[in-house]
């Protein structure tokens, strides 16, 4: 990265006194922000505790798919949102972690709730070779040259005879058998929350970071970050990589917290790709708190329908559609254009005397 | 024998995959775009056709005098009133909406005609065949087919260099910008494109349908092949999407025949594998030329 760069980054670094020996200083909290983050832990400590206060169980079911839809609509989101890799190939990731699962834990006999971190690994290895094709093409072509490999990834498990992707596997007494009932759902539960809590860390994380400037200039003009000296290659296949382990990891809980899986489902399109797509979209591509707003109004749109899963595709898919040509930036761009607030403190400003207060 | 009849049964098989991958290969020539539901508008145009056949007691072909001016009609107004609001230097707005467009229609399909495989049945072209060997026979349809799909690409050629609409259509591939300059009215030129491009997925589609059995979710499984013909042929080039398509077309039934003898992958998955090769050792097709910007 070039020494330009570089420099606002040493600034931003100091976020405190020690920058203030000019007048201006850059910041990245605002008001919204500290509020913001108090109100994500008040609510992920909330959550983490559901176990003991939601005696019936009900309502931790229905967030563990909300969780992971949270966790893979954050995932999709810095690929499509920030390093414009417009994938339509995530449910490869998802469906390796569920055979990774089944054949670590299943198979080998390891502890499936320690598979989740593996299934995450071999999902990033994968993703290595996958982006050597891939990014060959950009923006549809890239769309539609991640689906194709997808579905080479899906075709090589449904034919092989070893990982017996054409028939209906679950997890077994072989597997699961040192957990009791009740331990395996909380578990599940909780790795479902730290996937999603942790995903939206990394987003934050991964904007405030150096990592996170040289996305928004690649994003921003590709050829203007080029010239300034960013590595666009390398900046996204790191980040590729990270969303790789992470689907990876999700695509695991997804087989812990369903009763059985087979190739079709576990590398379904509509279900681990289509439907993300449509919660990132209407909560609002590019933002981080966007996907949080849209796993909400998907769990509300969902709750409707959740017995016609035809309509809730027909549904979700008309929503994400019109979205996307009237409010490109979703429901958080709305907000944003109607009151500018910042919930995550991730976009550098310029504070100090003498610079007008947005 | 059993080869070579595999890769002739494969070069017929392209004339379909071409039908797929010139709309595609058109839209994104011209004007970058790339229509992620034309997949699943082939397949619909198959459905229409089911129930165009079934209301009115007709031949599938006779159908398609009905079901490709409406597509034509309706890529026109999509592309007018919808598409272009997408369009940009920024690719993810085309892709959502049009992706979005193609879930929508599948599942729509999905709704209305339930998931049963459906087909359309064209009389008896679809089981005549002409012998060149004891053991080689090629099917009327199948040499239709590529037919079409060989005049389909002559007229487009036609058009194109011998028509003041082609003109239009070239001056605005290379540069939009100046082509508004000589008046050209770019957003009707992508209007007119995208009405070609729809009229020639109903076609692809019908054929699809009077070749085999389909279903609703059939839609994503055309996108790929018709993209697949499109990298492999080369992007942008309009005689390459036949290439790719044949080359396609042969990868999938030699695959099928390796399949049947060894029993080790399927045929589309050959196919997928081809792609991809092309893809890791000449990115820019068979027939494309290098890099233009």
């Amino acid at each position: 990265m070039s020494r330009a760069a570089g420099t606002t980054e040493a600034a931003a670094d100091q976020d405190g006194p020690a920058a203030t020996g000019t007048a201006h200083r850059i910041s990245r909290r605002t008001p919204e922000s500290t509020g913001g983050l108090v109100g994500f832990g008040l609510v992920t400590l909330a959550l983490a505790t559901l176990p003991w206060w939601d005696a019936e169980g009900a309502l931790q079911t229905t967030l563990v798919t909300i969780l992971l839809y949270l966790a893979l609509a954050q995932m999709w989101n810095l690929l499509a949102g920030f390093a414009g890799l417009i994938s339509i190939g995530q449910q490869m990731f998802v469906g390796v972690g569920v055979y990774s699962l089944l054949t670590i834990a299943e198979d080998w006999g390891v502890d499936p709730y320690l598979t989740v971190l593996l299934a995450g690994l071999v999902a990033a290895a994968l993703s290595v070779p996958v982006a050597l094709f891939a990014f060959r093409l950009s923006g549809g072509y890239f769309a539609i040259g991640t689906w194709v490999i997808a579905e080479v990834v899906r075709l090589l498990v449904s034919e092989s005879d070893s990982l017996a992707g054409g028939d209906v596997r679950s997890l077994t007494r072989a597997s699961l058998g040192g957990y009791s009932r009740d331990a395996r759902d909380d578990i599940t539960y909780w790795l479902a929350l730290a996937l999603a809590v942790g995903a939206t860390a990394i987003v934050v994380l991964a904007l405030r970071s150096r990592l996170g400037l040289a996305l928004r200039a690649v994003r921003d003009s590709e050829q203007g970050a080029r010239g300034l000296g960013v590595d666009v290659t390398r900046t996204r296949l790191v980040v590729w990589v990270v969303a790789a382990f992470w689907t990876g990891a999700i695509g695991a809980v997804v087989l812990l917290s369903s009763p059985s899986a087979r190739a079709d489902s576990a590398f379904s399109v509509l279900r681990w790709t289509a439907l993300v797509i449509f919660v990132a979209v209407i909560g609002g591509v590019g933002s981080t708190t966007g996907p949080i707003i849209g796993v909400l109004v998907f769990w509300a749109i969902d709750e409707q329908l959740a017995d016609a899963e035809t309509w809730r595709f027909i549904v979700l898919g008309t929503v994400a559609a019109v979205m996307a040509i009237l409010a490109p930036r979703g429901i958080y761009g709305l907000v944003h254009r109607w009151r500018p607030v910042q919930f995550f403190p991730v976009r550098r400003r310029l504070v100090g005397r003498g610079v007008g207060e947005r | 024998m059993t080869w070579v009849n595999a890769v002739v049964q494969g070069v017929l098989l392209g004339g379909l995959f071409a039908l797929f991958a010139t709309g595609l290969s058109l839209a994104f020539g011209i004007m970058r775009f790339v229509n992620l539901a034309h997949g699943d508008l082939a397949v619909l145009a198959a459905f229409l056709a089911v129930s165009t056949t079934a209301a009115l007691d007709v031949n599938p072909f006779v159908a398609l005098l009905v079901i490709v001016p409406g597509f034509a009609f309706g890529g026109y107004v999509l592309q007018r009133h919808v598409f272009a609001r997408t369009m940009g230097p920024d690719p993810l707005p085309s892709i959502l909406v049009t992706f979005g467009l193609g879930v929508v229609i599948q599942n729509a399909l999905l709704e209305h005609y339930s998931a049963d495989s459906q087909g359309l049945d064209a009389g008896s072209i679809e089981t005549g065949s002409v012998r060149l060997t004891d053991e080689i026979a090629v099917g009327w349809f199948p040499l239709l087919t590529l037919g079409v799909a060989v005049a389909v690409l002559v007229a487009l050629q036609l058009v194109f260099s011998r028509t003041r609409a082609g003109r239009a259509f070239r001056a605005t591939a290379d540069d939009p910008a100046v082509a508004r300059l000589m008046g050209i009215d770019d957003r009707r030129v992508h209007a007119r494109i995208m009405a070609i491009a729809f009229a020639t997925v109903a076609v692809a589609g019908v054929f699809l349908g009077i070749r085999q059995t389909f279903g609703p979710a059939d839609g994503p499984a055309a996108l790929l092949f018709g993209f697949e013909a499109v990298v492999i042929g080369g992007l942008g080039s309009l005689w390459g999407t036949l290439v790719g398509g044949m080359v396609l077309g042969v990868a999938q039934t030699v695959g099928n025949q390796v399949d049947v003898q060894y029993d080790v992958l399927s045929g589309t998955l050959y196919g997928h594998l081809i792609f991809l090769a092309v893809l890791a050792l000449r990115p820019q097709g068979l027939l494309g030329r290098r890099e233009r910007a």
